[in-house]
């Protein structure tokens, strides 16, 4: 009988934390900005002898509260490391991280996946709490602070180091292997980046590499709960790479089981123009990375006065916002995930709704369709027609002062060269009319001139109907009222037949 | 007048008085160490040109009476392991020979603002790793009281410089016991303090958590004094104290009597030199007479204190010393190198001593996976057994007295081949650094005419009580002014 294998995918991701300074000295962090390499240097980041490290706050604030976003627990007691290594990317030899004691640990997030198992109900696997309504429950193992490493670009026959980014703060955030699915690990990875961007703490910005992705990846016949031997994919740039480089894994270690081989416990690289992972390391040359409590930074002690205060920063959170969007504004769930998937989406719909008449739902509408459109078509800021603009031309839909499709070229008007929309629609005579006598002028009219279609529909054809009415559309430029017009133009006809 | 054998106290009154000049003070010391250092080997570094520069910024500031501190104008030399900007800074390492830091210890800068002239720095055993000055990439510094004998280390040059006369005070560094150890065996006053008391921000690391910069001087005043003006938090140093710096000369003229002296029971075994003995012993009478109680007090774990010690010390240098890897400052080694790895392991080859390099591989070998636990972990439960046993012992008594040394200095090649033999030597000192606290050394006598240095050990920050109790010991005794033949008016 032939087995089936599931994954067991765990994700450490590594985030740049955005403070001004860097993590152990004052030098600015923001060395995407810096004009030549080697400016935002001083002796600490360069690892000159007799440098020390002091810890920047405004890092470890950010990092906890990541940490109480992804439901850890703080540890009021949390030591800096030193994991030991040589590479010309490290000055001091050793990279300043938390290992026993990291900031956060034991969190968890939920995610959706439509091939986990659990989303029917399922539960085989007593590993996995079972999460809230769909999906499942990934647990975050820890979340700790770590030194960003120099950049270093390779040239023919030498190396160039810059520490410009030598000792940005990092964040890594290590799940549980509790993936199963590479759906599931690509909803967890865009699960966090949408989180950190709520906090404000992360860019978000893959190309920038602000955000990068470890893969730690084993195969298992379903219904085992062994733990076999894993590999580990480094730097993953991107959501492409991660579910590229994972599904290739997996399937590569299906293939050795398959074949009666053993999979070998490495660190792998990920060649995205091949589309294959490469060996880096095996487990026999894997570093011993020497950890010990770094002796130049005193103990962190965080009390509760301190933890409070971060967790009321916290602001409400992707999961939460989509609930209350769906319950609130009868929403559903998949059009509530459009819009809170970025904190600004979500904040512009709220801010849409404040100022309109029309229902959140019509409001959605015009967002999640029209709005977006214009959006990615024009290359402008969102920002570039206010919620108050959109509102307004929402409501003059909705109580029929336009049409709906005045009110599509009222919005592509306000994305090309902004203004008030009322002022739009008056300077483009785009008003709709809605007076009786007007639009019955206008249907006589149009009978009249085609006694051979009346003839057609007479005789059976009915979709003629909404030719008529666009006729009276074109005729009076869209200003008539088309419901009024469909009344009308029906009545008409029916008073033509005899 | 020799103005090269005044304490501090001696020399600032005279500035400030104008009955001589910094920059002749500056020039006499500079002379001093041109004539005579070829004997003592003292210093790795001379700075004559940086030196009468401070100095006449010194002379500035007392004609104007501006910012005069009892400081200004004097000539000291400064441990090689502490940063000096323009000045290199070697640590007495081949791998640092020719290092010129960009900038200033936190050390070199307080000394700096306070008027202080830097005349030179001081040779060591190499990144302090050793008891004997032995270890210097660059050459042997020699006691002063005997030129066949080692100085002591690590901060060797420091104390011999300062025995010598070719400075009015001295900056050194004790990780564990390297300014005590050799100030007994050259006859100067020298203090540890309480670890995290000085900054260490510039000040190229040996143990991190150990390491304490600390003066030399001629006398417990002075040391009071110049700790006094390098002392104190830093925000670049995240381990020092927040807590301000105490003035440490107000009260020290106070009567010591009724205070309780312990003596631990475990400092007084067999292996100790019959004259460093009695020495002690008549140390202990002489504060018996100035009313002091003694107490017997036991420190239970001092002979874990050297594998504490050790152990701590191979691990934390091991990582500390990764830096030195030949791509950024100081020597690069790249023959014909395959690759950087290559790089690193040709720089690290020919940049450090024999003794650097064993004990990098302990410590590496201690930090392992699978052996932490049993070295590296273990040693730091055992170093708080260490820090309880002083502070047990001293909860009953205010200050406690050893040698700082179980024999007088040896002779010049004696121990090097026997690391071991050389390890012993530090057994009195050790155990206050993994403990952090503070310790005081001062001369207590000679033995066949070498001199025997005593230490006070106090309380967590109570510099003040170590300055008070080692001043009233120098009110009644005459050790501490004796000065080597070589310094005597010719």
């Amino acid at each position: 009988m032939k087995l089936t294998y599931e994954p067991v995918i765990g994700l450490e991701i590594h985030g740049e934390l955005l403070t001004k300074s860097k993590m152990f000295c004052s030098c600015s962090a923001d060395y995407g900005s810096a004009p030549e390499p080697n400016i935002n240097i001083c002796p600490t980041c360069t690892g000159l002898p007799g440098a020390m490290p002091t810890a920047n706050k405004k890092a470890l604030e950010l990092a906890a509260l990541v940490g109480l976003a992804l439901n850890c627990s703080i540890n009021k007691h949390n030591t800096f490391a030193r994991k030991n290594y040589f590479y010309p990317d490290l000055p001091k030899g050793y990279q300043i991280s938390q290992y026993e004691l990291p900031i956060a640990e034991k969190g968890w997030m939920d995610v959706t996946s439509p091939l986990t198992p659990l989303l029917k109900g399922g539960g085989n696997d007593s590993l996995l709490p079972q999460g809230e309504g769909l999906g499942m429950r990934v647990r975050v193992r820890r979340v700790h602070i770590e030194e960003d490493t120099a950049k270093l670009s390779h040239e023919k026959n030498y190396a160039l180091v810059d520490f410009n980014r030598a000792g940005v703060p990092l964040l890594e955030i290590v799940s549980e292997p509790d993936l199963r699915t590479v759906e599931a690990a690509l909803d967890y990875a865009t699960k966090i980046r949408a989180i950190l961007r709520y906090l404000g703490v992360n860019s978000g910005d893959m190309e920038k590499g602000v955000l990068r992705f470890e893969a730690n990846i084993s195969v298992r016949p379903v219904g085992s709960a062994e733990l076999r031997k894993r590999t580990e994919i480094k730097n993953l740039n991107s959501f492409r790479a991660l579910a590229r480089a994972s599904q290739y894994e997996i399937e590569r270690q299906i293939k050795v089981y398959e074949s009666g081989g053993e999979v070998l416990q490495e660190t792998l690289g990920w060649d995205d123009a091949r589309g294959i992972t490469t060996s880096q390391r095996s487990k026999e040359d894997a570093h011993d990375y020497r950890y010990f409590p770094e002796p130049d930074l005193p103990p962190l002690k965080l009390n509760d006065a301190w933890i409070d205060a971060i967790r009321i920063q916290l602001p409400e959170l992707p999961e939460a916002k989509t609930k209350r969007f769906i319950a609130d504004f009868e929403l559903t769930p998949s059009e509530a995930h459009l819009l809170t998937s970025e904190l600004s989406l979500a904040t512009y719909f709220e801010e849409a709704i404040k100022h309109a008449k029309s229902s959140p739902k019509i409001i959605n509408t015009w967002i999640a369709g029209e709005f977006m459109r214009n959006l990615n078509e024009s290359n402008v800021e969102a920002d570039s027609v206010s919620a108050r603009s959109l509102a307004q031309l929402i409501d003059m839909v909705t109580d029929k002062t336009i049409s709906g499709n005045a009110g599509k070229t009222v919005l592509t008007e306000l994305f090309k060269n902004g203004g008030d929309p009322a002022e739009i629609v008056k300077a483009k005579g785009l008003a709709q009319i809605s007076d009786e006598s007007f639009i019955q002028e206008a249907v006589t009219k149009i009978l009249n001139d085609n006694p051979s279609e009346i003839e057609k529909y007479h005789a059976g054809k009915d979709t003629l109907l909404q030719w008529f009415v666009g006729q009276v559309a074109r005729a009076t430029k869209g200003k008539a009222d088309p419901v009024m017009t469909k009344e009308l133009m029906l009545k008409g006809l029916e008073e033509r037949r005899k | 007048m020799e103005l090269t054998n005044l304490t501090i106290q001696e020399a600032s009154e005279l500035l400030k008085s104008k009955k001589i000049s910094s920059v002749e003070l500056t020039k006499a010391t500079l002379d001093r160490i041109h004539n005579v250092d070829s004997k003592v080997k003292s210093y790795v570094t001379v700075t004559d040109e940086l030196a009468l520069q401070q100095a006449k910024q010194a002379d500035e500031r007392i004609a104007k009476g501006e910012n005069v501190t009892p400081l200004t104008g004097i000539p000291f030399s400064m441990k090689d392991c502490i940063s000096t900007r323009n000045v290199r800074t070697t640590c007495s390492s081949k791998i640092l020979e020719n290092y010129v830091p960009q900038y200033n210890a936190t050390v070199t800068n307080k000394l700096a603002d306070a008027g202080a002239v830097l005349v030179g720095k001081t040779n060591m055993d190499e990144f302090g790793m050793g008891s004997s000055c032995e270890n210097s990439a660059f050459f042997n510094t020699h006691n002063p009281w005997d030129l066949n004998r080692v100085p002591g280390g690590s901060s060797g040059g420091a104390a011999a410089s300062m025995s010598a006369s070719l400075c009015n005070f001295s900056i050194g560094e004790d990780t564990g016991g390297s300014v005590r150890m050799p100030a007994g065996f050259c006859n100067v006053t020298g203090i540890k303090p309480t670890y995290g008391r000085v900054s260490r921000y510039g000040l190229i690391s040996l143990v991190s958590s150990f390491d304490c910069i600390g003066p030399m001087t001629r006398d417990a005043y002075d040391c009071a004094t110049v700790l006094e003006a390098i002392a104190g938090h830093d925000e670049k140093d995240s381990t020092t104290y927040q807590s301000a710096v105490p003035s440490y000369t107000q009260n020290i003229n106070k009567p010591i009597k009724g205070m309780k002296l312990g003596i631990s029971k475990e400092y007084f075994v067999a292996g100790m030199e019959a004259g460093v003995e009695s020495a002690m012993q008549e140390a202990i009478r002489t504060y018996e007479k100035l009313g002091m109680e003694i107490k017997e007090v036991s420190l239970p774990h001092t002979k874990y204190g050297l594998p504490v010690y050790y152990l701590l010390l191979f691990a934390e240098a091991s990582s500390n010393l990764a830096r030195f890897d030949g791509t950024r400052f100081g020597l690069s080694v790249s023959d014909n190198a395959k690759d950087v790895i290559d790089i690193y392991l040709q720089t690290r080859h020919a940049g450090f001593g024999d003794e650097v390099k064993r004990r990098m591989m302990l410590g590496a070998y201690a930090l392992s996976a699978g052996y932490y636990d049993a070295y590296y972990l273990k040693a730091q439960k055992v170093r708080t057994l260490l820090r309880r046993d002083f502070e047990t012992a001293l909860a009953s008594c205010d200050i406690l007295l050893a040698p700082t040394c179980p024999t007088t200095a040896f002779k010049l090649g004696e121990k090097t081949n026997d690391p071991l033999a050389m390890y012993l030597s530090d057994i009195y000192v050790v155990a206050t650094n993994p403990a952090g606290v503070p310790a005081l050394a001062l001369p207590a006598g000679f033995s066949k005419d070498m001199p025997v240095g005593m230490q006070l050990i106090g309380k967590h920050l109570d510099e003040a009580t170590l300055f008070q109790v080692g001043h009233a010991y120098q009110q009644v005794t005459d050790w501490h002014k004796r000065l080597p033949s070589l310094c005597h008016r010719r």
